[in-house]
């Protein structure tokens, strides 16, 4: 069943990730890391649809918030990202997916790791967390290529400078800010015992990012001791436009 | 139809390809999967089939290499909304590892390596309709696309061409695998655009 969003707001994260906020009056409620897929119909009646992760927290509001980046050849992405204005309709469809969510009622230590865009729904796990007041302890792993290419880098700051169990660490892939401890370089063994919770914590992991950062990440946390049952994964494909 | 996206035009696939309702086209060959990649090493490679009580077929990997094996040419179809035409394979035929198991079943669980399932009717394993395949593009099928050998039913959306298999348990009531239990559609038709629980 598709039901129709109206865009109220428009933020640009970085140069090519814009969020949109959709209203959906008969939203039936979501999960953090559940997803959405968005329809887009041309006057001929063409119709293109992608899935989008959902970047808001559980609300009462029928508030959905997305986070697209704009994909160079993208048939979906440069629309939203570019063309979309506040009050526009965009027809939805969700939320889908029971695997890579993260839900209140849950208390153990959580490892989020996020390569690029797939931060999305790790960000809705945090903003679940904040918002119910939740005292489960997260940890974020962001790997970004650049400083300017970080999503939501004000609301990290401000949520874990209140909150001693949420700790964000970065790490830069490309060019790191001026006089940064570490140089620019994937994430790797080191920085995972360094920054990762220890196995022996039994920390529910959540992997998102493109496919070869997702692999490697999951390989090394399960070198570091996790239990591979206790690792999610969500990965997006170079043309799987699911962001 | 839908509504109108005002100065939407899209990026149109060719006329002269035909594609189920709703997917694009990619020239890649995307990963999705729910956790880690399972390293299965080849000496601790197996194949079972079961019905849920009993053994009934079992092949390690070269019991399993000796089969007769066929080499096949499909479409691919992901729920996520990508097609692939034209992928090239070589596996052994699911008739093949069927032809002598006598049981009383309509529907299979499919299992694999790192614990994922998927369930489909028996039928359509049958008629040279799916393969256990173990070598994609003439290369041996790397561990993320589900190496050493993947569940090939290409007439099904690929979430039921369950990577890293390693059995089958033949079942007289159908029962949902992993996504079907999570939101998935119980069948998976890409023509009948069968993505998520409640399509027709």
């Amino acid at each position: 069943m598709w039901r129709v969003g109206t865009v109220v707001a428009l933020h640009d994260e970085t140069a090519t990730a814009r969020t949109i906020t959709l209203e959906v009056r008969d939203w039936p409620g979501h999960v953090a890391g559940q997803h959405v897929d968005v329809r887009l119909t041309a006057p001929d009646g063409y119709s293109a649809v992608r899935s989008y992760s959902i970047a808001s927290p559980p609300n009462s509001e029928g508030l959905v918030k997305i986070t697209v980046e704009r994909l160079p050849n993208g048939e979906v992405s440069p629309y939203l990202t570019q063309e979309v204005i506040v009050g526009d309709r965009l027809e939805l469809r969700g939320p889908i997916g029971g695997w890579f969510v993260w839900r209140s009622q849950q208390t153990e230590p959580v490892q989020l790791v996020a390569g690029g865009s797939g931060i999305v729904p790790l960000m809705a796990m945090i903003r679940s967390r904040s918002s119910v007041g939740s005292k489960a302890p997260f940890r974020l792993l962001y790997s970004v290529r650049e400083p300017g290419a970080v999503y939501y880098r004000d609301e990290l700051e401000a949520l874990s400078a209140q909150d001693c169990s949420l700790v964000v660490t970065y790490a830069y892939t490309r060019a790191a800010p001026k006089n940064w401890p570490r140089a620019p370089g994937r994430i790797d063994a080191a920085m995972i015992a360094g920054t990762a919770w220890p196995a022996n914590l039994a920390s529910t992991c959540y992997i998102c990012g493109p496919t070869p950062f997702v692999e490697s990440v999951a390989e090394l946390l399960t070198a570091s001791g996790n239990d591979r049952d206790n690792i999610r994964t969500e990965r997006f494909g170079p043309t799987g436009d699911r962001k | 139809m839908g509504i109108i996206s005002r100065g939407f035009s899209g990026r149109r696939t060719p006329t002269d390809i035909k594609l189920p309702p709703g997917q694009y086209l990619t020239t890649d060959f995307p990963v999705l999967s729910a956790g880690p990649t399972p390293h299965v090493p080849l000496e601790k490679w197996e194949f079972v089939i079961d019905d849920g009580k009993n053994v009934l077929q079992r092949w390690d990997w070269k019991s399993f290499r000796n089969l007769p094996s066929e080499t096949f040419t499909v479409d691919l179809h992901c729920v996520t909304r990508w097609s692939m035409l034209s992928t090239s394979w070589e596996g052994v035929s699911l008739d093949t590892l069927l032809a002598d198991t006598k049981a009383d079943a309509s529907y299979t669980l499919v299992r694999s390596y790192g614990d994922y399932t998927t369930n489909l009717p028996l039928k359509d394993l049958l008629n040279k309709q799916a393969w256990i395949a173990f070598r994609y593009d003439g290369q041996d099928l790397p561990p993320e696309h589900g190496g050493p050998a993947r569940l090939l039913v290409p007439h099904l959306y690929l979430w039921k061409s369950a990577k890293w298999v390693r059995g089958m348990t033949l079942m007289n009531e159908d029962k949902p695998g992993f996504w079907e239990g999570l939101g998935y559609h119980i069948y998976g038709d890409p023509w009948r655009e069968q993505r998520y629980s409640g399509d027709r």
